[in-house]
């Protein structure tokens, strides 16, 4: 890198880079505004039903009305503060089952086919059963936020301890190490990827159960205000809420791909 | 009494499909201070010894005694060195050089400090805090080979350590093997089917059969070829005779 040929080519590569990144954010920030100009026309001139999917203008004017009587705030943070509480529990208990599993070799034979079946039922189904158990509050709410990805986040994180390099263990066990030692120093680590991608797929999956919660019992959040919304025929309501749905789960994976750089290094 | 001894070992692995044997009747010695190398084709139960020495498995019958104890689980006398380095990822070096000693319960400043030392020695004092995908394979191997030693084992055990390295560093990496572990008097157990690396490396050499592993012969490497370094042993005239005649042997039992 010393030769102002190569200095000049290098230079000439990075400008290449630059310019296939600005050309794929305008494309981006093309469909973005083509989109919503594009529903605002449609909306406006009735080319689609305005009352069914309303138009941005009209979603606007009601988010500011909603922000400035202070209820979308409360909405808003009701659902978030349920739907992150799902997402740690579920991701942290699936977490600790997989350890369990690993823990004891027999019992996670047994709990096999228990584990197919689970996976395999529609978690939101069990809601009814949820609310009555835990009573028609915060609770059910987010214990089915944390039920819809218990499961499969066990599965997964089993199946990666299960495949954690052997001759990891090994080293660990031929310095006399203990089952304890073997999984926080070796098996816990080397899953860390797996897990976090699993925090992932967890984000999309404690929204759904949050929601479907909401929709079933509850007097606050969003998921109560796309019901509400839908009741009274208000799709600009609905409509709010999705917004504000994509605005916050976009936020929430965000920061977890941000935990990922963070933890995985190497 | 020797200072390793196994005694009529036999090793069954079992499968759904079959029983299959090893080892079988394996019996030798080693003494204090001595390099011993285990050779033979591939799949005679080399490294099941060494697993089982280890402590990791136990043989299906016989005994094996280090220092006149039995061994039935893993010691910190026994220190085992893996064909590939197996660093752990998110680690740095030094993280690896202290786990041995941090599983074990011993992490003092004094430890820390002789371990430090030791990477020092080794040339790696620079890169104690890298992670291992920064080093290449040979300064890996160099790495593992600290992590092994770090808890001052008496018994040294090494399973084709060299074997995944390209040729110029794995003839760097024996000539330092070699002189380490004369310097500090280790006693240590070589797996290997490179006969080259066999002679230039050992004071003796168990040579032993196809499945199931079976005692074939030992050769006893002459006093001379023994106190050259292993490169140098590699370009001893003697050298040639001594691989023609493990060959043979290695040959007639295919």
């Amino acid at each position: 890198m010393n030769s102002p040929q190569l200095k000049k080519q290098h230079a000439h590569y990075l400008n290449e880079l630059k310019i296939e990144k600005r050309i794929v954010f305008t494309w981006q920030l093309f469909i973005l505004i083509a989109f919503f100009s594009l529903w605002e026309l449609a909306g406006r001139l009735s080319w689609v039903d305005p009352l069914l999917f309303s138009y941005p203008s009209k979603i606007g004017e009601l988010f500011l009305i909603k922000l400035l009587d202070g209820s979308l705030v409360v909405h808003t943070t009701v659902t978030l503060l349920e739907t992150v509480a799902g997402f740690i529990l579920g991701t942290a208990l699936g977490t600790l089952f997989a350890a369990g599993l690993w823990w004891s070799q027999k019992a996670s034979k047994i709990a096999d086919p228990y584990l197919v079946v689970l996976n395999s039922m529609p978690k939101v189904a069990l809601g009814p059963i949820i609310i009555v158990a835990l009573g028609p509050g915060y609770l059910s709410i987010i214990a089915m936020g944390a039920s819809i990805s218990i499961i499969i986040t066990t599965l997964v994180v089993y199946h990666a301890f299960h495949t954690v390099e052997p001759n990891f263990v090994k080293v660990i066990r031929s310095f006399g190490g203990n089952k304890k030692q073997t999984f926080l120093e070796a098996i816990l680590p080397a899953s860390f990827p797996a897990i976090i991608s699993t925090l992932k797929v967890n984000v999309g999956l404690s929204w759904v159960g949050v929601i479907v919660g909401e929709f079933l019992v509850s007097k606050k959040g969003l998921g109560y205000m796309i019901i509400y919304g839908f009741q009274v025929f208000n799709f600009t309501l609905v409509l709010l809420s999705l917004v504000m749905i994509a605005i916050f789960s976009s936020i929430m994976y965000v920061i977890v791909e941000w935990i990922e750089r963070k933890l995985i290094r190497n | 009494m020797s200072f390793l001894h196994l005694d009529a070992i036999t090793h069954v692995y079992f499968t759904k499909e079959s029983a299959k044997v090893a080892i079988s009747d394996l019996t030798f010695h080693i003494d204090e201070g001595e390099f011993v190398s285990l050779l033979g084709p591939s799949g005679c139960g080399k490294s099941t010894v060494l697993s089982l020495i280890s402590g990791l498995q136990s043989p299906t019958s016989g005994t094996i005694t280090l220092q006149n104890k039995a061994i039935t689980a893993p010691t910190e006398q026994v220190g085992y060195m893996l064909q590939q380095d197996y660093l752990f990822p998110w680690k740095t070096i030094e993280e690896n050089c202290l786990l041995g000693l941090k599983l074990t319960d011993q992490i003092t400043t004094e430890n820390k400090e002789k371990t430090l030392g030791f990477l020092e020695e080794m040339g790696l004092g620079d890169v104690k805090n890298a992670y291992p995908n920064q080093l290449s394979g040979g300064m890996r191997q160099r790495v593992a080979l600290v992590r092994t030693l770090a808890t001052q084992p008496d018994l040294l055990l090494l399973d084709e350590p060299f074997s995944a390295l390209d040729y110029q560093t794995k003839l760097k990496l024996e000539n330092l093997v070699s002189s380490i572990l004369k310097t500090r008097k280790k006693t240590a157990l070589l797996v290997t089917h490179d006969i080259g690396e066999a002679i230039a490396m050992s004071d003796r050499v168990i040579l032993l059969s196809k499945r199931p592993g079976k005692l074939a012969k030992i050769f006893e490497i002459p006093e001379h070829l023994r106190e050259l370094t292993p490169f140098e042993a590699r370009n001893n005239p003697d050298f040639g005779n001594h691989f023609q005649s493990i060959w043979e042997e290695l040959e007639s039992h295919e």
